[in-house]
């Protein structure tokens, strides 16, 4: 399968500053595609467009030649860089791990996901900890392309390693395509079989006003 | 979670004692409304009766709240007046949160004009002041019950309104709402599961907490005359009454009507409060 950005252009607003223009690109199953760029150069937007959370203004994002589905499951997932902000705190792990499908007891154990923090509130749990239930709870059978956004960049180096061992295991074993937008150089030639580097890809000239909409995206290099 | 670094039994003492707390206040407010909002509802009228032998009797073992210039005995006038406030209030509350259900969910789901409309018709209520859009509607509607409590209805949902609108618009928006869609689920699943129990616990604080204000306002309109009728119990009668016989050295006719009423603002500000911290999940474990 193919996930594939067409001559896609967006901004924020229907006058302001284009963030991307005249972006194509595309992704194929089995391949894990890095994109690398500073802050403002409008990855998290590619994100957002790619997985069907964002409409762009011009061109298409296709999957095998067919537009996303706007309704039902879709095939192609994202994972946030925020966790804590991508589960509902309302609800307890277990009902948030099962919100689309029923991960088996073999993948929790990959995950590293103990059976004790299902019973728990997202607030009782740490960041790390949540990422992993975020990435767990899109991995169904029918999600064909992952969008990972930043997805460690706030976690310590050990779970960083463990998720990305995880992700690149479950990848090659289900030829899943994986994008994965990142700060960090040498994490993108570890872990991703292409990079591409949005600063050459993205036609935008000036970018004064784009890494305002970053910093609201959430879209920050800082480690903490 | 602080409460994880102290010892189990440690814990658990800490966690029952704050919550127990909490929770017993809450159930003696509620006990103490109810109560009293039933004992008027079912009151012999004659308990009240008007008895001229015993006019202006000042507090004593029969009359705990002495008794008025027709004598009637001020502890069950009080009582009647009192459940007769609260009933009106509750029921006015009630109505009114509805107004601001509907209005707050349609203007975060609809936007556009739907939006500007619900926002427009919040500012127009929130920029007149309250009494005077509580009175105009009252005289307009014939004064009485039905002017009271319609005025109440009226005036006071924009406030809540625009909890309401805000708070679904905040979970709309959120990360988590969007992921939802984007794993297939329809828009009654994503309302039924996300939405709604977000919503539901600001929109039963804000209810309860506008019980007070409901009532407080039907008392100061009945007070100044444009609401319930001079025969019915009714705190605001009861204290426009007093007004009267105030200087003359009655204090019990204000004192004790005003104290009770103010009891229940209080106990249903207590209501209102200590549910927000049992709710919140922020502090519901504490």
């Amino acid at each position: 399968m193919q996930l594939k950005a067409e001559n896609i252009s967006f901004r924020y607003t229907d006058d302001g500053p284009f963030v991307l223009k005249d972006i194509t690109l595309e992704v194929n199953s089995g391949e894990r595609v890095g994109i690398v760029a500073p802050s403002g150069y409008g990855k998290s937007t590619l994100a957002k467009i790619l997985s069907g959370y964002r409409l762009p203004e011009e061109g298409k994002v296709l999957l095998d030649g067919k537009p996303l589905p706007m309704t039902g499951y879709c095939p192609v997932q994202m994972v946030y860089q925020h966790p804590e902000q991508a589960v509902n705190p309302r609800h307890r792990m277990d009902k948030i791990l099962n919100e689309a499908w029923q991960p088996d007891d073999e993948l929790l154990r990959k995950m590293g996901i103990e059976k004790s923090w299902l019973t728990r509130w997202p607030s009782e749990l740490s960041g790390g900890e949540l990422q992993r239930f975020c990435i767990a709870r899109v991995l169904g059978p029918e999600t064909k392309f992952l969008i990972c956004d930043e997805i460690t960049t706030m976690l310590d180096v050990i779970t960083q390693a463990q998720i990305w061992h995880l992700l690149m295991e479950i990848s090659e074993e289900r030829n899943l395509g994986m994008m994965i937008i990142t700060h960090n150089m040498s994490l993108a030639k570890r872990v991703c079989t292409r990079i591409v580097d949005l600063t050459k890809l993205n036609n935008v000239h000036s970018h004064t006003h784009t890494h305002i909409h970053d910093h609201e995206h959430g879209d920050e290099d800082h480690v903490h | 979670m602080s409460t994880h670094t102290h010892t189990h039994t440690d814990k658990k003492r800490f966690e029952f004692n704050r919550k127990t707390f909490v929770t017993m206040m809450v159930i003696f407010a509620v006990v103490y409304l109810v109560g009293v909002g039933i004992w008027g509802l079912f009151m012999d009228p004659e308990s009240y009766a008007v008895n001229y032998d015993a006019k202006f009797v000042s507090p004593n073992f029969d009359h705990p709240f002495g008794t008025d210039f027709m004598g009637r005995d001020m502890f069950s006038r009080c009582i009647k007046a009192l459940s007769n406030s609260l009933i009106i209030g509750v029921l006015a509350s009630l109505f009114s949160s509805f107004i601001a259900l509907f209005m707050g969910v349609a203007s975060a789901v609809f936007g556009g004009w739907v939006d500007k409309f619900v926002n427009w018709c919040v500012d127009l209520c929130q920029g007149l002041p309250h009494l005077v859009l509580l009175i105009l509607i009252s005289f307009m509607l014939g004064k009485g019950v039905n002017g009271v409590t319609l005025a109440v209805i009226f005036t006071h949902w924009p406030s809540l309104t625009r909890i309401v609108r805000a708070e679904v618009m905040q979970v709309r928006s959120s990360q988590y709402v969007q992921a939802a869609y984007k794993m297939g689920k329809t828009k009654w699943q994503v309302a039924a599961t996300h939405i709604l129990p977000h919503v539901i616990p600001s929109y039963v604080i804000g209810l309860i907490l506008l019980f007070p204000h409901a009532i407080m306002h039907e008392a100061s309109v009945t007070f100044l005359g444009f609401g319930l009728p001079k025969e019915m119990p009714a705190i605001g009668v009861i204290l426009s009454e007093s007004m009267d016989y105030l200087a003359t050295g009655k204090w019990w006719l204000a004192v004790f009507p005003g104290l009770m009423l103010l009891v229940a603002v209080v106990l249903f500000d207590v209501i209102g409060d200590n549910l927000k911290k049992l709710w919140n999940p922020q502090s519901g474990n504490e």
